[in-house]
């Protein structure tokens, strides 16, 4: 995982978005069991317990869920998975929206430039 | 909960001198707490009266609620921000020496740190390189099972792989119990590791806050904040 982080926003939100990508991209697979909050927040260069809040984080949108003993695992709920995967792409959509506005293009020019933009790849 | 580290009312004179007014602060257990301020702000002044080494003009400091003494040095890994170590001293002898005073030395984990750190045993301090001697240090501070760690300045005039070293040992080895504070002024390369940062200036807390919080509240980081702070 890619463990460099943005100076804008808190830490712990910035790990949640990093394994929720690894979760939706299925680089980290449903029923996957995770490493210790101590060795993730070790290879992040994180303090601990800003790792276990991320994970906090994550356990309460049923992204992770923790066995008492055996420690914790990725949901193998794919519905789950599926929906912070539509609303990451929400979120992308959105950003990418603002930055085209900025430039000076509205909803169809948008949609015509990144048309365009394939039919270019193909040629 | 007892605080591992509490100051209540804390000013510390040096003759006409004022390096510490007014202190009042409390450091709950399991927290990573970063002591930030420019130069002669009074860090060192700090962590100081906290072990005992200074003696509060005004005020008082509690360690797990005992002032400091025989009791609180037990609990107390400290590392100085000068080699205190006697420089003729090998690692072997360094284990030693920490395994008669410190009896919550774990000799174990300092043999697994510097057998990773790929160590001549025998080699002398007074041998090693400057960055070389600030990590066998910190491996004997950090081997300790304390409740309060003392950090002055871990990470000063060593070079950048030197620093994640040393930040990796000190997040891999605290006690998930156990307070550690450390003093710096390099605050990007700390940032990370702390839940909490204190700013001191003049001698005063400026500010008790946690990193999270100050990154939400002003869309900064704590390295930028603290620029705009204490901009000269």
């Amino acid at each position: 995982m890619d463990w460099t982080f943005n100076n804008d926003m808190p830490i712990y939100t910035q790990l949640v978005d990093k394994i929720k990508l690894s979760i939706v991209s299925g680089q980290l697979p449903p029923g996957e069991k995770l490493s210790t909050v101590r060795d993730l927040a070790s290879e992040a260069k994180v303090n601990p317990n800003t790792m276990q809040r991320a994970f906090q984080e994550l356990e309460r949108e049923g992204l992770v869920f923790s066995q008492r003993s055996n420690g914790r695992f990725v949901t193998e709920d794919m519905e789950v998975i599926m929906e912070a995967k539509r609303a990451m792409a929400q979120e992308y959509i959105r950003g990418f929206m603002e930055n085209m506005e900025k430039l000076g293009y509205t909803g169809e020019d948008i949609i015509s430039l990144i048309r365009g933009g394939k039919e270019e790849d193909k040629q | 909960m007892t605080a591992t580290f509490e100051c209540k009312g804390l000013s510390k004179n040096f003759g006409s001198t004022q390096a510490l007014e007014d202190v009042n602060i409390s450091i709950a257990p399991g927290r990573v707490v970063g002591l930030l301020g420019p130069n002669g702000s009074g860090k060192t002044t700090l962590i100081k009266l906290a072990n005992g080494l200074l003696t509060p003009s005004e005020g008082e400091v509690l360690i797990c609620g005992d002032h400091p003494g025989v009791e609180s040095k037990a609990v107390v890994s400290y590392l100085p921000d000068k080699t205190c170590m006697p420089l003729w001293m090998n690692a072997l002898q360094l284990m030693d020496f920490f395994q008669d005073f410190y009896q919550d030395f774990d000799r174990q984990r300092a043999e697994n740190m510097l057998q990773r750190l790929g160590l001549d045993d025998r080699q002398r301090l007074r041998q090693m390189s400057k960055g070389t001697r600030e990590k066998v240090q910190l491996i004997m501070v950090m081997s300790r099972k304390a409740k309060l760690y003392l950090l002055d300045e871990p990470i000063g005039g060593v070079d950048p792989a030197t620093r994640d070293y040393i930040l990796d040992t000190i997040i891999r080895n605290y006690d998930p119990e156990a307070a550690v504070v450390i003093s710096t002024h390099l605050i990007s390369d700390v940032e990370k590791i702390l839940d909490e940062v204190l700013f001191i200036n003049r001698g005063r807390i400026m500010l008790q806050a946690s990193v999270d919080d100050i990154r939400q509240q002003y869309g900064k980081s704590v390295d930028e904040y603290f620029r705009e702070v204490f901009k000269c």
